[in-house]
């Protein structure tokens, strides 16, 4: 299958205009500055593509409302926050080839009329920012950013690259918002959405890098090119992350309709050391865990719906039969209690809680009511939490019950089948 | 204070870039940290209460307001990590440098912390050191890579 948004990965000099544009890059850009605004996009809402970073809203609809909002200035901003345990596929793009971003952005500026421009990278990247700075200065002096872009009169578009502080909550749309304003990142009450009053209170436009980087590829062949690469319900390609204990690790474009069976066995390689799937964690650590007779559902936003998980940000984490399920929960969880902004209740406490609890289980010393219990938070939790991050965190232990609830059971009964929780070592 | 001056001069005085602001002080602090002096002079520039300040480098993993190592070793403790033997790994490191996650070795050349994911999850269990990640680690590579910090020559 042709690779498109990873075609030009270790191909160019990732800051290189000259090499992006030998390599068809910016004909997205020059398409669009000849079409009308709403024209293009009508192509992104016929690309059926839907938002990257794990939400998945489909982008043209949300491009189409951000373009109805009358008021300005308006902002374009970039979720580079890529916090995702088991995602590393932005990191790709924004180090091999971040110039489809910031063309997708240009783009969107000449659309919507913003001026300026953000791409909030976390922290942790130090070392790709300054790639992403330096393809930006070069875009400038190439006339791709700047005053009157491509020579086009009043097309004018500033980009800035903003650094993240090791804040996962920050992946949330409104909290990036205020991170970028210097501020602590708690998300912020929804309604308005962003596209509303997002940045500095005004209307903005907030996607994931993947998403941004279709763009200009969609204009440039047309989103009805786009959208048959996928499926029915989904467009396009997806660049899913393969990690944990399969063979071959690594970022893969795939299209949309590829099975994850496919996807682990075909290009992944299997599991390593000859063990078996016990499970896969998809789409982040707020997804899905469910074993190997899922395997065969196709990557689809729709077909995924219907097996009861959600794509994510596309990351597949692969968990061999040596590894104990209440002992990645509580490593799952940890995570999610270190992570909690402490903004409200459900959350903050939540999570503390189901960590005191599954250490219990690990331990061996959970009762009937304890395991109860956490169940029972963790539905609290999914409703009465106050954004995605306390709403999903409950997801990997509701679905892990669902499917491993006997091995719930024996550690309640003071049995650890893999030996790997500590109450197995007091016991032996 | 100058050093400080600059880079709030460079950052245009304004409150929205206090993050940037205290990501380029901690660097330049030598202690990967930011001293209370500092803070509160940040604080006073910027027109800011200093509990604010704090309020936002404390919600911030990345900030230190206790001095630490030169260098920083991260061990990313996440999920990918976690399943290809991130618990070996650490234990590799508490051995080689005779600390505990959040401690500092005596001679104040390493900071040992668990980090989140770092999305180096394609080569995990991953350290990062700085700027650097390294994964795939065996005890062997491990050693060498602390030597060449050790005896800069790698200087993060």
């Amino acid at each position: 299958m042709d690779k498109v948004l990873s075609a030009r990965f270790g191909k160019i000099r990732p800051d290189s205009v000259e090499d992006y544009i030998n390599a068809g890059g910016y004909e997205g850009l020059k398409k669009a500055m000849s079409m009308e605004h709403l024209d293009a996009i009508e192509e992104i809402k016929k690309a059926n593509l839907f938002g990257r970073g794990g939400a998945a809203y489909p982008t043209g609809i949300k491009w189409e409302q951000a373009y109805a909002i009358k008021r300005g200035p308006k902002y374009m901003v970039c979720n580079g926050d890529e916090g995702e345990p088991g995602t590393f596929k932005d990191r790709h793009i924004l180090a091999e080839d971040p110039l489809q971003l910031i063309e997708g952005m240009t783009i969107g500026a000449y659309i919507m009329g913003a001026k300026e421009g953000f791409i909030y990278i976390r922290g942790e990247y130090t070392a790709i920012q300054r790639i992403v700075r330096s393809a930006i200065a070069n875009a400038e002096k190439a006339g791709y950013l700047g005053k009157n872009i491509l020579g086009r009169e009043g097309f004018d578009f500033t980009l800035k690259v903003v650094s993240g502080a090791g804040a996962y909550v920050c992946g949330e749309n409104t909290a990036l918002v205020e991170s970028i304003e210097g501020k602590t990142g708690r998300p912020r009450q929804k309604p308005p959405y962003i596209k509303n009053c997002g940045l500095y209170q005004m209307p903005t436009i907030l996607n994931n890098v993947e998403t941004y980087s279709c763009i200009p590829w969609i204009i440039k062949d047309g989103g009805e090119t786009f959208s048959k690469r996928g499926t029915e319900f989904s467009g396009g390609t997806k660049l899913m992350c393969l990690s944990g204990n399969v063979q071959n690790r690594g970022v893969y474009e795939i299209p949309f309709g590829m099975t994850l069976r496919e996807l682990i066995y075909d290009l992944g390689g299997g599991v390593t050391n000859g063990r078996k799937l016990k499970f896969v964690h998809l789409g982040g650590q707020s997804g899905s865990c469910f074993p190997e007779s899922l395997l065969d559902t196709k990557i689809c936003y729709y077909d995924l719906k219907k097996a009861g998980i959600s794509l994510g940000s596309g990351a597949v984490v692969v968990v061999d039969d040596s590894h104990c399920v209440v002992d990645y929960l509580k490593n799952s969880m940890e995570f999610f209690e270190e992570e909690s902004c402490g903004k409200c209740t459900p959350c903050r406490e939540g999570t503390y809680r189901l960590v005191e609890i599954v250490n219990k289980l690990t331990e061996g010393t959970a009762t009937m009511e304890d395991f109860n219990k956490m169940k029972s938070l963790a539905q609290t939790m999914k409703s009465a939490s106050f954004c995605g991050l306390g709403q999903s965190a409950p997801v990997p232990l509701l679905t892990l019950v669902k499917y491993f609830e006997e091995e719930f059971l024996e550690h309640v009964n003071g049995k650890c089948r893999t030996g790997v929780c500590p109450m197995s070592k007091l016991n032996s | 204070m100058e050093k400080i001056r600059e880079v709030l001069n460079r950052y245009g005085n304004s409150k929205d870039n206090l993050i940037q602001i205290m990501l380029e002080l901690q660097n330049i602090s030598g202690t990967n940290s930011l001293p209370h002096e500092w803070v509160e002079f940040v604080a006073a520039e910027l027109d800011m209460p200093l509990s604010k300040v704090y309020s936002v480098i404390t919600f911030y993993a990345m900030f230190g307001i206790e001095p630490r190592g030169k260098y920083v070793i991260e061990v990313c403790k996440s999920a990918p990590c976690h399943v290809t033997g991130a618990n070996n790994l650490l234990a590799m490191l508490e051995n080689e440098l005779k600390i505990k996650p959040g401690e500092t070795t005596e001679d104040g050349v390493f900071t040992l912390i668990q980090s989140a994911c770092f999305g180096a999850c394609d080569i995990s269990p991953a350290i990062k050191i700085g700027e650097k990640v390294y994964g795939n680690l065996t005890s062997e590579k491990l050693s060498e890579i602390l030597n060449s910090y050790r005896e800069g020559r790698n200087n993060g």
